[in-house]
């Protein structure tokens, strides 16, 4: 690995200076499962190494009548493992229980995988469906992004020099409402998304017809994706509509723009986005009415 | 050059003090600095949990640590896992069930299952296969892996 200086600041401010005085030249690390790999195959050389581990903003995990906080460098294991988030955000549950195995998980942050900014991060869509917001900080001050608005492209996003993501928070989640993600791989484990979708569901008193829907799409275009028109073709109609289901995987299928790559064809991606909206909102329908999955992640 | 550290860790429960740059990983350091060589080097990069050890309790790839992030931790190696005077049963139920070959994975199965075995005593056999995805095995083809982690919890039920 090339050479670098490390610090691991306790606050904020202190990791805000060190990041701006290195002005673009230095990364935070939070679980090092991307960084680590990247600098040790050169794709990274920062100058400084800032370990965002140590700082308590990074580390808070609270659901409370206001929503969920979930500091940017908690690991995927204390995330699936809070019963809060796994009960009122299923979504980010389920993503967190498939990022890596258990060694990977007992490093990588949700926040990390944010950053990263792979098109395939699975964190990614459930965060969309569940409506998160990126509390970020730097020299500037504070500032707010939309999760759907906070990625450029491949491994891009709007973070400045000297800026990190603090946390990512969520709001309460309204009554009669679900969700799930889910991706494709090829094999049952520890494989990159081939399409990933993520969704929540609100449903009226009935338990059957949508209130309010989100759905969010990786792996299909350059950035994730927010499908608006997926999610409003839904609203006033049944989950158990057969039609309203397709049409709502047809508007997911016209707003991506996925590649041909080892993992799949365009035409594969398109096709199994159609069948992950349907299956994925399905299944946010049924916790929406408190039933339990029966989904062991990758079968 | 980046200045080398002093970093103050428990390792497999005796404090311990040792040198680092910061490029140093947890694994190069317990290998060519510490002499732990029980923890294997497959991949580097995370896939196959041949360097596998607890730190602060959890697994982790030691390969995706940085040295320098051990301030203050516990870590446990394969060279704590025996007792004094007998192997771990698990390390026992490896042996009995030849859930071994060429043994560069065995190190990190055999850590990665006694956290599973402490957290969950008495796992599925899916249960027991999706905790360990995270190590790779290139000669046993799993099975025999799988059944000495439950011969060895069903023993440990017995008593
Ligand atoms: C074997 C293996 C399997 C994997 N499987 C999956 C998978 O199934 N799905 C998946 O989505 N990913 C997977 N990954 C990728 C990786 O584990 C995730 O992206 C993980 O969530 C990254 O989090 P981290 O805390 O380790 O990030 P780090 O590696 O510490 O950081 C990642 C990037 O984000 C930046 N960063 C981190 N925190 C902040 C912050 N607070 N502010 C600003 N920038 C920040 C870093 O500088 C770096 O560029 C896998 C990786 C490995 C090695
Ligand atoms: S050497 Fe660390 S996971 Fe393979
Ligand atoms: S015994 Fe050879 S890799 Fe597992």
């Amino acid at each position: 690995m090339h050479d670098f200086d490390y610090v691991a600041p306790t606050t904020l401010d202190e990791a805000i200076a060190a990041l701006a005085k290195h002005d673009g030249q230095a990364r935070c690390l939070a679980g090092g499962t991307d960084l680590i790999d990247q600098m040790r195959t050169g794709r990274r050389r920062p100058a400084l190494v800032v370990d965002v581990k140590k700082i308590p903003e990074l580390n808070a995990l609270v659901v409370s009548d206001d929503g969920l906080r979930l500091g940017a460098a908690v690991p995927c294991s204390d995330v699936y493992r809070n019963e809060g988030v796994a009960q009122d955000y299923a979504a980010l549950a389920d993503a967190a229980r498939i990022i890596g195995g258990i060694q990977i998980q007992n490093r990588a942050s949700i926040g990390g995988n944010v950053c990263n900014s792979s098109p395939a991060a699975d964190s990614v869509p459930a965060l969309i469906a569940l409506q998160a917001v990126c509390v970020i900080a730097g020299p500037n001050g504070p500032r707010e992004v939309p999760i759907e608005r906070f990625f450029t492209g491949p491994g891009g996003n709007v973070l400045e020099a000297g800026e990190l993501l603090v946390e990512l928070r969520m709001p309460p989640r309204p009554p009669r409402s679900g969700s799930h993600y889910r991706r494709f791989i090829p094999r049952n484990e520890m494989d990159i998304a081939v399409v990933g979708v993520g969704a929540s569901v609100q449903l009226e008193d009935d338990g059957r017809t949508v209130a309010a829907a989100r759905i969010g799409l990786g792996a299909v275009a350059p950035t994730p994706l927010l499908a608006e028109e997926a999610a409003r073709v839904l609203v006033g109609r049944s989950v158990d509509d057969e039609a309203a289901l397709s049409d709502a995987a047809e508007a997911a299928r016209a707003v991506i723009r996925p590649i041909d790559d080892m993992r799949g064809t365009k035409a594969f991606r398109s096709h199994v986005t159609g069948v992950l909206v349907q299956r994925v909102v399905r299944a946010a329908a049924a916790r929406a009415r408190g039933e339990s999955l029966d989904y062991c992640p990758g079968h | 050059m980046a200045k080398k550290r002093v970093v103050s860790a428990v390792i497999n429960g005796e404090p311990t003090d040792f040198l680092c740059e910061p490029r140093q990983t947890l694994l190069e350091v317990l290998r060519d600095v510490l002499d732990f060589t029980g923890t294997k080097e497959g991949c580097s990069n995370g896939n196959c949990g041949a360097c596998t050890v607890r730190l602060n309790g959890r697994i982790v790839d030691s390969c995706l640590v940085l040295a320098v992030e051990c301030d203050g931790a516990e870590i446990e190696t394969i060279e704590g896992m025996a007792g004094p005077d007998a192997l771990h049963p698990l390390q026992q139920a490896f042996l009995e069930g030849a859930a071994l070959q060429c043994g560069i994975c065995t190190p990190g199965f055999l850590v990665a299952a006694k956290a599973l075995l402490e957290e969950n005593p008495n796992p599925t056999e899916q249960q027991i296969r999706f905790f360990l995805a995270g190590n790779l095995c290139r000669c046993t083809g799993y099975d025999k892996i799988v059944r000495a982690v439950q011969a060895c919890a069903a023993a440990a039920s017995e008593h």
